[in-house]
This record gives C-alpha cells, structure tokens and sequence, in this order.
C-alpha cells in the first residue's frame, strides 16, 4: 500500500481489526471494492492528460510521416523558400521560421523588460492597494482574446506606425510583434513576481538591515534570490511568443519571406498553418500535410523551451 | 543637551550611546511598547530579557527603524536619543536608511544572500558606495576576521554563503553587520537556532566585539545573559519592568516580577 | 565608518543616500510607467474598438446571419455557436479536470506515474493552441470521423483548458488545511468520503474560478477551430433537438457545422471593405466585453472566498 501525497493515510484493510459482525466486515469489503472503483476512475482522468500528450505527438509525427516520405528532411531544413503551393514546391522551413523568429523577437524586446519592471514594481515598491488592483488588471490584459489583438495590431497600430514611418506596409511583422510584446507582458510580470514574492521577507531584512534601499535590495538580493522563477516566466514568454497564431495571421500578412526585418510582411510557422487550414486543399494532399511538418517543428520548439525552463526550476531551485 | 555620563552607580566611566525614553509603540491597533524607558551604554553588552511576546524584539526593531518597511506600524510617543549627536532616531524627519547605516543588525535566523561570502560581507560596503576593489577586499577581510570567520573561508570566498555551517553563517552575518563599521549591532536571539558549540563561539565574538561596537542582545537564555552582558533589561507585557547592572539585576533583583522571572517560579 | 562627531562624515553619507535615494525614485517611476503602457494600450484597444463598433450594436446585430452586404450582417449564428461550443466544453473539461485534480491532490502515490503526469500537465499547459488544432484535425475530424462539427471544437477547446482547470483544482484542494481531512479521517471516512463531503464543497469556489478563466479562455480562442477547418459563413442555425430529420435526437445540434465569435471576427477582420473592419469591431466589443465579464466574475468569486473563509 502506498501514502498517498497530501495524507500518509488511505483506507486499511480491516484485517487486523475486531472480528465483531461479520455483517460489517462485509459492509466493509463492498465499500473497500467502491473505494477502488472511484479510484481507478480519478487516475484515468489524470491519466488521460498523458494521453493527450501521447496523442499529440502521434498524430503530428504520423501526418509528418507522409509529407517526409516524398519531401527529403534536408530539403526540409536547408531550402531557403517555402512555395508549396506553387507548381516548383518548395519547403525550406526556415523561412516560416524567420517569420517566428523575427516577430518573438520584437515581442520579447517589449515584454521582458516591461515585464520584468513590472514584476519588480509590484514586488517590491508597490503598496497593498497599487498590487491588488493591478494584478488582476494584468489578468486581464492577458485575458483579451488575441485575434483582437491581431485586430487591434492592423487597424490601430499599424496606420500608426505609417504616420512616423511612411513606407511601413499595411502587412508586417512589427506592428505584430509589439502588440504581441504587450500580450506577453502579463505572463512575465506575473510570475517573476510570483518567483520574488516567494523570497522570504527574512532576506529583505537582511538588506535593509544594511543600510539598502529599495532599489539595492530589489537587484542586488530580491532579483537573483528568484532568479529560476524569473528565467522560467522569461521561457513562457518566449513559448507564448513562438506559439502565438492568430495576431500574426491578421496582422503580419501571410506571404513567406525569409527575412529578420520586422518591417517587411511574413509568415510564421503558425500563421501558415491557418493560412492552409482557411483554403480547401484536399486532407492528403502534400500541400495539406506541411501544416502537419509545421506543426511537429512547433512542437520541437516549445517542448525543448518547455524542457529548459522545467530544468532551470529544479537546477537552480532557490537556496535561501 | 548634555551628555549624561557615568549614569549607571557601579559601572567606571559608563558613557551613554542611546537613550530610550518613554517609547510608545503600535502594531495597527495593538500597544506593543508601552512607555519603555532604558539607557544603552557605549561599549557595553545590554541584554534584553522576557518572556515570549512581550517585546523584546520589538523594542531592539524600533532602534534600526525595521518597522519602517511594514505598514499600520506607529511609533507613538517617546524616542530613542543617540549619543553623541542627539538625535532621536524615531524622529519622521530622520531617514531610516541614514540610521541603519549606524545600527545594524544578526537575526535570530541565519539569513546570507544567496551571493558569495564575499558578497554578503561586502554588500554592507557596496550599499555605501564602495567600488574600490582593493578597499573592498581589506574590509571584508577585517570584517571576517572580526567576525572569527577568515581563518574558516579564506580560501573559500567565493563559495555561496548558504553552504556554510548554520554557526558560520551567522558569524558571516555577523561580520556583514560588521564591515561597515556601525555604533550599535543589534541581535535578536542570534543563537537560538544554533547548537551549543556555535553558540559558544558566538558568545565569545560577542564579547570581544564590544571593543569595536556597542551591542544590544535579546536573548531567551538567562545564563547567555549573565555570561555576556554588562547590562540586562528585564521586559513584561511591552513594560520595562526592570533594568540594571547584569551582575545586580541576576543575584538582588529590586522587583519581585524580575526575582519570580529568573529564578524560574514564573508562570 | 559614520563618524557621528565628524559633520564632514554626515555629510558623506547623507549624500551616498541621496543618490541612492534617487535611483529608487526613479525605477518607481519606470514601474508605474511600464503598468501605464499595459493599461495605455488597453485603454486604447478597447475605447477604439468601441467608438467603430458600438454605433453598430442593434438588436439586428445579435439576431442576423452573416452577409455579403456588412450592413445586413450579423452574429446570430456565431454567438449561437459559441454557446453550443462552450456547453460542450465545460461538459467535458469541468468533470475530467476536477476528478484528475482531485487525484493528484488526494489519491496520487508518490510515485514515478505521478511525476510523469504532473510533469505531462505542466507541459501540456505550454503547448501553443494551434497545435491542438492540429491534433484535433487528425484525431475527432479524421480519425473518430466527428467531422468539422460542434462535438470536434468543443473537445479541442475541452483538451486546451483542462490543463488550467486541474491546476486551479488543486490550488483550491491545498488550500484547504490539513487539519479538515484530519478531521474527516479521524471520524471515520473513506477517502472518497472525504473527498465528497468536504474537500470538494470547500474547495468548489476556487474550482468555479479557475473553471470560469479557463472557459474565458477557450471563448477567445481562434486558431485552433479554425485548424479543425471551422466554416467562416454559416447562414443557418445548428438543427434544434428532435427537429431535424428522422430519426431526429436530443444532439444533433453537436454533428453540426458551425462558427463561433472570434472567427466571424476574423472573418470580419480579413476583408479590405472598411465597412467589414466596423462589423469586427463590434464582434470584437461583443467578444472583450464576454471575457471581460467572465474574468472579472472569476476575480469577484475569489474575492469574495478570499473574504468569506475562516479557517
Ligand atoms: N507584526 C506584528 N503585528 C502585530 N502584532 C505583533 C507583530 N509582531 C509582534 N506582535 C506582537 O507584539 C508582541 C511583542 O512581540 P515581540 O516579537 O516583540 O515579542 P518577543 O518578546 O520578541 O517574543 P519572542 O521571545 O517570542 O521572540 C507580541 O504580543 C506579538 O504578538
Ligand atoms: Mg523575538
């Protein structure tokens, strides 16, 4: 019999108490058969989560497999255009990856600053009321669904953009990326502070104790004592970042563009694939399974982010 | 305002560092200190004494001004006078900083920074500004080796603070409190978490650390008490019950309340 | 190093804290700057989305199918979907969701199955939604042939927040303290007994919340219903119960095709015509003011349990 995580106990089997009314004893066994019965339920429901995963994984490398067996895995990773739509198909992922690329990359230029001053902020120099009414602002913020962002980022900010830079296009990456800065900055701000609130106030005092200021106690002890927690909401960020779909399908235009210009138009790995799920290519089709080869790389990417941040959090778990 | 000196009858040549008068003391709605009176001598080891809650912590916190960082905290009435300048501490125009920079303070629990040992000492420095490389070492040096710590980590620096000893960790945050040079260090029962071998080493860097600074200890251990201070207060329920000379307070007590408390018959 | 006797001293040191002093005013004033530009752009998004969208809101608005022509169309059939979608969801997230939290929390061994799962749901929570899509795609629309209905984007969305909704289980589970099931056990109880009689009943307001933020979730979610090859104009209404054809039964309505809010939206949103663009702004209004709504009542319900329980 094992103990369970919360309570070291669990029902006991009866065998060592009292041989009284064997009517109990047997009332006893019936309710030890239910007992089991709803447990085997609840672990097939936390099981199932395993299973999603497991199906996940399935069927993208399944659907992959029929689009590697007629396009070449190098051809895959070295071909410097995307056209497989064209009659001269081409599949070099790398230029959806760019788009990816190019569009966390401004995202991430808003939102880890911003975020992390936030986080810092409301740690540190924010009184009660300041906190309670801006953390579930921050909920918000990243509550909003994020085709209206895409909306917000191609009627709003755009034109705006135009006003300072003419030639900006009506489609591009830039426009994209800040909007989607601005969406990740609650998921940075609110778990590095999560990460700083959880270093015990002994530390702080510690600090002042010294002599410090706010300041020198936030960056010199706060910061690096959260240091994992704080590395692990930068990595969310950057695997919002990556797997963000639909404000760079409105916004960023569709077109591949192997390019790391945020000004110019582009498509991501996922704004290709809402791009092939809107047109009515037969399921099938070569053209239909790059989504799927898309996808799997999407995958690779967020699971090895994933990975990184789980390692970070158990490698550098806080010492205080 | 004068100087009183040589206040105390008994002692040769006691000078006052800091004078607490008539303190009152709020946690939100709750009377903590209650018009607590008591001299700390320049030089000395003043002990604090009592039983738990009745606030011991919470007088030594009001002389670095720790209650500043919480809210619904109150400084009340009264104050703590500094010698030689004369200022009260307590006073709003006076800056909690400036004043933790002449007080500091060991904590009941060992807390280094997750940082090198040679960061947490040099982190007292550095808040003062302090970037020169070799005046840093040479301070933290003194200071670990004030604190009875060098001989132990010298070849160690840069090792992270936590792995050390629980007893070493708190002489680092002794030789933390140490190497900006304070008037007063403050400790809140520095040794309870520790065992008697560190706790012995401890006691004995306290005594020899009254050449450099005057100490102010709160401490649950009346023989810690006798053995190491010059000066023992005796607090009840946020009163100052009795202060004295250690030596006369432990063997002819002046009130039952402090007789009944150290020879155990308390409640 | 204070020198209390020597003013030049003082001096020296009141001038470090000034300085000091100086920066941490500064990096407060950075933080309320960088809270202002989150509440700036939203401030910004909603009130702009409200002056296009807002005249647009009639009674017509909410009780017509989409159309060629903006000015007839309407989000009859996609706030009907996302109702259906989201009936589906919450049928099939809350009740998986809950009883795996409820294993974690008061079944689970420690063991290595428990570490994989724990360590497969924090993972499955980092998974971007698209790709979701795509396995719903391959998995309800091919596989189990559920096509691209109803049944398919409210499992997909299901699969999407049952990370959140296990996770809010059991923050609401832990935060019920040990002595309760001390309690329980100590009277007699079978674990499942405590499990029905206490833990769920104190811990079902911090459920509701995490249910209610993970269904606001899902209602805003585009890009995985449109992977499952969701329709962009539909001009017709889901089959009411036993109204379709013979054999007609209580569920049809799930086999139906359909579109929901964030999708007419887009929909809305892709078309160059700037009386297409107004359309999108008043299904965008539509549609931040149901995740507002749904995200503040999940932040009321918290405070309000917050405030109500006593230990
Ligand atoms: N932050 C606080 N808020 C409210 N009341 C407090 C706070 N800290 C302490 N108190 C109360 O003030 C009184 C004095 O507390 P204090 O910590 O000074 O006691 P102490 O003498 O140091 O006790 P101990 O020996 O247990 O450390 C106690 O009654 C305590 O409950
Ligand atoms: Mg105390």
């Amino acid at each position: 019999m094992t103990a369970s995580a919360v309570l070291p106990s669990r029902p006991v089997p009866s065998a060592s108490l009292g041989r009284g009314v064997s009517d109990r004893l047997r009332k006893k066994a019936s309710r030890h058969v239910k007992e089991r019965i709803i447990e085997a339920l609840l672990f097939s429901a936390a099981a199932f989560s395993v299973f999603v995963t497991v199906a996940i994984v399935y069927v993208l490398v399944k659907e992959s497999w029929v689009f590697f067996e007629t396009v070449p895995l190098s051809d895959f990773l070295f071909d410097t255009q995307w056209t497989p739509l064209f009659d001269d198909a081409h599949y070099g992922i790398m230029v959806l990856l760019s788009g990816t690329l190019t569009s966390s990359g401004v995202a991430l230029l808003v939102a880890i600053p911003l975020g992390t001053v936030i986080a810092i902020y409301l740690s540190e120099f924010a009184g009660f009321k300041v906190r309670e009414i801006a953390k579930p602002f921050l909920e918000l913020l990243g509550g909003v669904p994020t085709i209206v962002y895409g909306y917000f980022a191609l009627t709003f900010l755009t034109p705006l953009l135009q006003k300072i830079y003419p030639d900006l296009p009506g489609f591009n990456l830039l426009s994209a990326g800040l909007v989607m800065g601005i969406m990740i900055i609650p998921y940075v701000a609110s778990l590095s502070e999560d990460a700083m609130r959880a270093v015990p106030m002994a530390l702080r005092e510690g600090s002042y104790a010294m002599g410090a200021t706010r300041l020198q106690t936030a960056l010199w002890v706060v910061t690096p004592a959260a240091i994992s927690g704080i590395a692990s909401a930068y990595i969310l960020g950057i695997s919002r970042a990556v797997g963000e779909t639909m404000i760079l399908a409105v916004a960023a235009g569709m077109q591949p563009n192997l390019t790391f210009n945020p000004t110019e138009p582009g498509a991501t790995i996922t704004s290709y694939i809402v791009q092939v799920a809107l047109g009515d290519l037969p399921h099938g089709s070569i053209g239909y399974q790059t989504i799927f080869a898309a996808g799997l790389t999407l995958l690779l990417m967020t699971l090895a982010f994933n990975l990184l941040g789980y390692w970070l959090k158990k490698r550098f778990r806080e010492v205080y | 305002m004068q100087i009183p000196t040589g206040t105390q009858p008994g002692v040769e040549g006691a000078v006052l560092k800091a004078d607490v008068r008539e303190l009152d003391f709020y946690y939100g709605a709750f009377h903590a200190l209650k018009r607590v009176s008591m001299p700390i001598h320049d030089h000395m080891v003043t002990s604090l004494i009592g039983p738990s809650g009745c606030g011991k912590s919470t007088l030594l916190r009001c002389f670095n001004r720790m209650h500043d960082l919480y809210p619904g905290n109150r400084y009340a009435g009264g104050g703590i006078v500094l010698y030689p300048d004369d200022t009260n501490l307590l006073a709003p125009e006076v800056d909690p900083i400036e004043v933790r920079m002449r007080i500091s303070m060991v904590f009941q629990k060992p807390n280094p920074f997750p940082k090198s040992i040679y960061e947490n000492v040099a982190y007292s420095l550095r808040v003062r500004g302090m970037r020169n490389k070799n005046e840093l070492d040479d301070r933290v040096e003194s200071a670990l080796k004030g604190a009875a710590l060098w001989s132990e980590v010298s070849n160690r620096l840069k090792e992270l603070g936590a792995n050390l000893s629980g007893g070493q960790q708190q002489r680092l945050c002794i030789a933390r409190a140490l190497a900006s040079d304070p008037e007063i260090i403050l400790f809140d029962e520095p040794t309870s978490a520790l065992d008697p071998i560190a706790t012995a080493s401890i006691e004995e860097l306290i005594i020899e650390l009254k050449e450099k600074v005057t100490i102010l200890i709160v401490t649950h251990n009346m023989q810690q008490a006798a053995r190491i201070s010059d000066f023992t207060a005796y607090m009840y329920l946020g009163e100052m019950v009795e202060f004295g000379v250690t030596d006369q307070l432990f063997i002819k007590p002046q009130k039952k309340a402090t007789e009944d408390y150290i020879t155990g018959r308390f409640g | 190093m204070v020198n209390a006797a020597d003013p030049n001293a003082i001096r020296a040191v009141r001038a470090i804290i000034a300085r000091a002093k100086r920066w941490d005013l500064f990096f407060a004033l950075l933080g309320i700057l960088s809270l202002m530009v989150g509440v700036l752009t939203f401030s910004v998004l909603f009130l702009d989305m409200a002056i296009q969208g807002v005249p647009r809101l009639d009674l017509e608005f909410f009780t017509s199918f989409p159309s060629r022509r903006a000015a007839n169309a309407g989000i009859l059939s996609a706030w009907v979907g996302t109702v259906l979608v989201m009936l589906v969801t919450a049928l099939a997230a809350v009740p998986l969701g809950v009883a795996a939290g409820v294993y974690l929390e008061e079944y689970a061994p420690k063991n290595w199955i428990t570490d994989i799962i724990e360590i497969n749901i924090s993972n499955l929570a980092g998974i971007p939604s698209i790709v979701y899509g795509l396995l719903a795609l391959g998995l309800f629309v091919y596989y189990f042939g559920f096509g691209q209905s109803i049944l398919s984007a409210g499992l997909t969305l299901a699969l999407l927040i049952l990370p959140v909704i296990i996770v809010a289980t059991r923050e609401a589970i832990r935060a019920i303290p040990q002595s309760i099931h001390e309690g329980s056990y100590a009277c007699g109880a079978t674990t499942w007994q405590t499990v029905r009689d206490h833990i769920l009943p104190y811990s079902s307001a911090g459920i509701l919340t995490g249910v209610i933020i993970g269904m606001a979730r899902a209602i805003g979610e585009t890009a995985p219903i449109i992977t499952i090859g969701a329709l962009t104009f539909i001009a017709f209404l889901p089959t009411a119960p036993f109204s379709g054809e013979p054999p007609a039964g209580l569920f049809d309505w799930i086999f139906a095709p359909f579109t929901v809010m964030p999708i007419q939206m887009f929909n809305w949103t892709s078309r160059p015509e700037a009386a297409f663009t107004v359309n999108a702004a008043a299904a965008g209004f539509v549609l931040v003011f149901m995740t507002l709504a749904m995200n503040g009542l999940a932040i009321y319900v918290r405070y309000r349990l917050r405030k109500n329980i006593k230990w």
